[in-house]
């Protein structure tokens, strides 16, 4: 295949970064758009250039490192699939095809398509645990009955894996299906249930305190979440945190 | 616990959007159930409509009912504003490329375009019956305001402008359609009104609701005007 790419180059934060228009031939219809950009990058070395700076790690679609926004959507026009798990047969030859980074306020470009997201990282931080006590006599989590319907719906929150095509896809740049899985994976389970009431007030305070805009409803990010995170969490956080607001001092 | 309060929260503005949103949606159906009486022809028509007008601008829990209406459309426009100034701040840079129909509807993408032709309606509409039966020099029938006769005529051939009346009126009834499809079942959505047996019902009530109230809405002028051709 014979390919025209249109990449976002950006030389470090402050840059302000354009559009810039690579041919590429002789790519696979097999790869996996990952495996297009490390093409596109040894043709550029090669040619004596920078090459195109994305994050990548596991590319089996569980870590959350990929992101790229590929011709108007997170992780390109595939359903349920990260960038590493979008291949190239998903394209047609002589294409062209726009590859941006991540748009939010709250992610930085780092360089090129690489973004900072460790907003998610302190969002996190800020009450998407749960406190165990660790000097020995720890109950082992099976011990503790959960009903299978919420053993699953927890489990399913807990796919999740942070990799913010949410907060891309959403014309808001809104993190609610990020935070809400969070809140739910545990806010469903027994062990949850303790700090329930703090987790979400904090998790929703630090999201706001990141700058991600507010929820409109639009379902563009469940759309496009490679893990298919549903809409229902966003409405289990939003009830969570009216209910705690309400109850706290 | 938090330093934030509840009211500082971009989650409180949603729920202020959603509360407002859909006290406004039974305002609406007390406005149609009003505005049916227009199809009764003649002067029994005319009689039911003034009554129901001096009943709505004179007894005191419509009153009450009526300023808290005003209070929840001003919130309503002002929250709205709010949320979209910070929407946008939330992405400074855009995306050279969007396709935004691929994963969200259109309405849901232009719930502040759609409400923004909504309030310039409102001030016109407004203007032209509230105003002018609140505090403008209006003709009496029976010893009532008659409003009957003003509607009449402002939708009319009669009218040099009566066609425009029509034709804004509906395209206004247009706008409102597209925000309450998306708008009524988004309110539930944000006060965290989502249950598997119940949402498939609030969703399909909410394309009748936003679909229904507006045409209802949409068609009188268009009868009014065509009756009197």
């Amino acid at each position: 295949m014979d390919l025209t790419l249109n990449v976002w180059r950006q030389n470090g934060p402050e840059d302000k970064g354009h559009m810039e228009t690579y041919p590429v031939s002789g790519v696979s219809p097999d790869m996996s758009f990952l495996e297009m950009m490390d093409m596109l990058n040894d043709q550029i070395i090669r040619d004596g250039g920078d090459p195109v700076a994305f994050d990548h790690d596991c590319r089996e679609g569980i870590c959350g490192m990929c992101s790229m926004f590929i011709n108007g959507e997170a992780h390109g026009p595939g359903r349920g699939v990260t960038t590493c798990q979008l291949h190239m047969r998903s394209f047609k030859d002589g294409d062209s095809i726009t590859i941006e980074p991540w748009r939010a306020s709250a992610f930085p470009v780092v360089k090129d398509l690489a973004v900072d997201r460790s907003a998610f990282d302190r969002i996190i931080q800020s009450g998407g645990y749960i406190s165990v006590n660790t000097s020995g006599e720890t109950l082992d989590a099976n011990a503790i009955p959960v009903p299978k319907p919420q053993a699953d719906e927890a489990f399913s929150a807990a796919t999740c894996i942070g990799c913010g095509a949410c907060v891309a896809s959403c014309k808001n740049a809104s993190a609610m299906l990020f935070v809400s899985a969070k809140v739910s994976q545990f806010a469903l389970l027994p062990q949850g249930q303790p700090e329930r009431a703090s987790r979400v007030k904090r998790m929703v305070d630090q999201m706001d305190e990141e700058g991600f805009g507010n929820c409109t409803n639009t379902g563009a990010c469940a759309v496009e979440c490679p893990k298919g995170i549903d809409l229902s969490n966003i409405a289990r956080m939003n009830r969570d945190f009216l209910k705690a607001s309400a109850d706290s001092e | 616990m938090s330093n934030n309060g509840l009211l500082k929260s971009s989650l409180a503005k949603k729920y202020l959007m959603a509360l407002t949103g859909l006290f406004l949606c039974t305002f609406l159906v007390g406005h149609l159930a009003g505005n049916l009486q227009l199809f009764i022809q003649g002067a029994e028509g005319q009689q039911a409509f003034n009554e129901y007008a001096e009943f709505m601008t004179t007894f005191p829990l419509v009153k009450l009912l009526s300023y808290l209406t005003y209070a929840c459309v001003l919130f309503h426009i002002v929250d709205g504003i709010v949320l979209t100034i910070r929407n946008r701040k939330s992405r400074p840079v855009g995306y050279v490329k969007e396709k935004g129909s691929a994963n969200a509807s259109w309405a849901s993408r232009n719930m502040g375009v759609l409400g923004t032709i909504i309030a310039v309606f409102l001030v016109s509409h407004m203007q032209t019956f509230w105003y002018k039966m609140h505090f403008g020099e209006m003709p009496m029938h029976d010893g009532l305001k008659d409003l009957h006769t003003v509607v009449l005529a402002f939708f009319s051939p009669e009218n040099s402008l009566g066609i425009v009346a029509v034709l804004g009126y509906v395209l206004a009834q247009m706008a409102l359609a597209f925000h309450l499809v998306h708008g009524f079942q988004s309110g539930f959505q944000s006060l965290g009104l989502r249950h598997p047996k119940y949402t498939p019902a609030i969703e399909k009530t909410g394309y009748l609701f936003g679909i229904g109230v507006p045409l209802l809405f949409a068609i009188i002028p268009v009868f009014l005007y065509i009756t009197q051709l």
